[in-house]
């Protein structure tokens, strides 16, 4: 694992040295994240992010954990239970706005991290498996969040559940089955309310597990870096410990102080007001939307609105479920040997208006499925396809990149001769991928 | 072949979707969409600035105990309030007496059993009590309103769009509807209303409906709206001002914490004993000089 030159464990207390060769658990932190795990020195802020989410995710197993104490997972009940925590408990305001806005918070550094991860190439090989775990991270976070927004039985809560777990009804054959197996019933209930209760308790969980499998496939390469070439000699790392503990330090506080504002000054921007109604399947909302985090992949959803070989709702769910799927080959979709977008001068024009695509989709999720709206989003839905699909492929046979830095160190250290060598200027042979 | 399968699939959906796109422009440019009577006559909530807006903003317990008041006299009518207690009225700055005594007096009876016969009766409340509900049940509550069930108010401040802003505009925007506009039978034109037409007539219809007690504004039909809208945000969110009062110095603490990880991060990374190391990528500007720098050296374009 890592690097020949990381630093071993020695433990300097009798006590810990004794503990160390009994159950070696210090030696596992130590190589993990502590000093014996080297780090590129030249990561830049976009490394944050992987940190900043897995203190989402403790956040929100330690608010969720205490909210559940306080929960009632009673279809008659549930809503007069989200209000008993928010008047009643001691702090349950606090615990629950942390709770709603953290999973804001989760999904705002996660999608950053997936956006780091697609800029700089850290989904290329060697990484493939630490970007694949990533992906099923992602895909359990959405179904716990989902579930998780089901709970207060609110209108929302269940008109959501019901166009959610709707889309199965597409799936030919099977949906209707599948669907009802889903809600455990013809229509969100009881059944459905406390199995999603029941699960939105264990998958924190799994993803933390994920999350270790994760975090071992990185340290199998190790991290990647701004430049996307690979380490090559100790100058090129620090130790992670107390360089990145520092500065990851420094970025959750920066992190907290934003939480700190949504929870405390404007704990209901994200939220939607008839969330505050209870569930009434008698009246459905005007305007059924999903949370914020969703809104691209809603829009994606109904932006196929006319049958074309196969009925619309189903190509609607496929490309659903596909936009995030595609993302499983990746790595195999963008041969390009240059992983930094920094010097893949066409792949970053690309990747940038990809960026502005999944906003403008973001935007038209959020609203009506009106005109203009519909027809944005199908223009920003074809252009997402088009990117990973078409685009990335093209790219990585026709793009002339730019010279790359021979090591870390030389990108980073300057005007000192003895470290740094002449960059190869022609790019015709791009550092080992 | 990954890529050849990508390829084609791509090819798929984006086909697809320029199919759903070639019928919505054909829609939209053979038939373009009309603004609909309700988007065109419908208005935003107005804008209202309440003692408890923005990151300072703290209740007015007077103005909540005159909210209060109007929604004891006009809204408990046909409104229940089931999330809040006679005891939460402690908070707005009544005394346990007066809570006692609001309690005991209460219009509305709570349901209860007679202990002697096991039979459905109704008692007094007590502080511990929620608001009792005006009606039995909803069958009670539309039977009495044209089939229009009155809602729950203790989170309309939270569960409409714009707040107790909306509340107020709702309450001040009854209005004789513009000529040419049909309002359907028991329904009131209202324009802060989602579909214009709300089935609660004007419940302030007067100036001096309500008396305040002495050392207050005038019950102007204005006033009432704004307290009541007050005191329902009240009743939403109750730990507002609380809120408020741990939010600024939790944000002292983390700014201080924040500066203080800042200085020994830039300590670690360039402090007398560590390791020469710039945290920096390419878009360093050092770094991006001496790029161009190089390039020019070699002559490459780029």
């Amino acid at each position: 694992m890592s690097f020949p030159w990381a630093e071993q464990y020695k433990p300097k207390h009798p006590l810990m040295r004794w503990f160390d060769d009994r159950l070696p658990l210090p030696r596992l932190v130590y190589g993990a994240v502590g000093g014996g795990y080297p780090v590129p020195r030249n990561l830049n802020y976009m490394w944050n992010f992987g940190v900043l989410a897995g203190l989402a995710l403790t956040l929100q197993i330690v608010t969720g954990i205490v909210l559940a104490m306080h929960y009632n997972s009673n279809a008659d009940t549930a809503f007069n239970s989200v209000e008993h925590i928010m008047r009643d408990v001691n702090q349950g305001w606090f615990l629950r706005y942390a709770h709603s806005n953290g999973a804001s918070f989760f999904f705002i550094v996660t999608y950053l991290h997936i956006f780091r991860g697609i800029f700089y190439g850290s989904y290329k090989a060697p990484r493939e498996m630490v970007w694949m775990l990533g992906l099923v991270i992602f895909l359990l976070m959405m179904a716990t969040a989902f579930m998780g927004y089901v709970l207060p039985w609110g209108q929302m809560s269940f008109w959501g559940a019901k166009v959610i777990t709707g889309l199965f009804g597409a799936i030919p054959l099977v949906g209707e089955s599948v669907q009802h197996w889903l809600l455990g019933g013809f229509a969100p209930d009881q059944p459905t309310l406390t199995r999603f209760f029941s699960l939105h308790y264990l998958l924190p969980f799994v993803i933390a597990g994920v999350i270790i499998l994760h975090i071992w496939a990185l340290h199998i390469p190790g991290s990647n870096n701004p430049t996307g070439v690979d380490v090559k000699s100790p100058q090129d790392t620090v130790p992670f410990h107390p360089y990145y503990t520092a500065k990851d330090g420094f970025g959750a506080g920066v992190a907290m102080i934003f939480l700190a504002i949504m929870i405390f000054f404007l704990p209901n921007l994200l939220g939607h007001p008839v969330n505050y109604v209870p569930a009434n399947p008698l009246s459905t909302p005007s305007h059924i939307v999903p949370e914020w985090y969703f809104w691209p992949f809603y829009a994606i959803l109904r932006a196929f609105t006319s049958d074309f070989i196969l009925p619309a709702k189903l190509w609607g769910v496929l490309a659903m479920f596909s936009s995030i799927l595609l993302l499983f080959f990746l790595p195999w979709l963008d041969k390009s040997p240059v992983r930094s977008g920094s010097y893949r001068p066409m792949f970053r024009i690309f990747f940038w208006i990809w960026i502005v695509d999944v906003l403008v989709l973001g935007i038209c999720g959020g609203k009506p499925a009106e005109e203009p709206w519909v027809m944005i989003s199908e223009v920003a839905t074809a252009y997402y396809f088009a990117f990973f699909l078409i685009i990335l492929p093209i790219l990585s046979m026709v793009e002339r990149t730019k010279p790359l830095p021979n090591s870390i160190s030389e990108s980073v250290l300057h005007g000192e001769a003895a470290e740094a060598a002449p960059a190869d200027l022609t790019g015709a042979t791009p550092a080992q991928a | 072949m990954v890529r050849f399968l990508g390829f084609l699939v791509g090819l798929g959906f984006v086909a697809a979707v320029a199919w759903s796109l070639l019928w919505g422009v054909v829609a939209y440019v053979g038939n373009p969409p009309e603004q609909t009577a309700e988007a065109r006559l419908h208005e935003e909530p107005r804008s209202i600035s309440y003692s408890f807006s923005g990151p300072f903003g703290r209740y007015d317990l007077q103005q909540l105990q005159r909210g209060f008041q109007v929604f004891k006299e006009v809204c408990s009518a046909c409104h229940s309030l089931t999330h809040v207690a006679f005891r939460d009225l402690r908070q707005i700055g009544y005394s346990e007496a007066e809570v006692r005594a609001i309690a005991d007096q209460w219009q509305i009876q709570v349901p209860s059993i007679n202990p002697d016969t096991g039979e459905a009766a109704t008692r007094k409340a007590i502080p511990a009590d929620h608001f009792p509900s005006p009606y039995a049940n909803e069958i009670a509550g539309r039977a009495a309103n044209n089939n229009a069930l009155p809602p729950d108010l203790s989170l309309m401040a939270k569960a409409r769009e714009g707040g107790p802003a909306y509340i107020e505009s709702l309450l001040t925007g009854f209005r004789n509807p513009p000529a040419g506009y049909q309002v359907p039978p028991n329904l009131h034109y209202n324009p802060y209303f989602a579909n214009l037409n709300i089935a609660m007539p004007p419940p302030l219809v007067s100036d001096g409906q309500v008396t305040y007690g002495p050392g207050n504004p005038a019950p102007t039909r204005a006033q009432m709206a704004n307290d009541v809208a007050a005191f329902l945000m009240w009743a939403a969110e109750p730990n507002l001002q609380r809120r408020h009062e741990y939010g600024i110095p939790v944000l002292i603490f983390l700014i201080f914490a924040t500066i203080l990880a800042y200085l020994a991060y830039q300590n670690i990374w360039h402090g007398p004993t560590s390791r020469r190391v710039r945290p920096t990528g390419v878009l360093d500007p050092e770094n991006m000089a001496k790029n161009a720098h190089a390039k020019q050296d070699a002559g490459v374009a780029g």
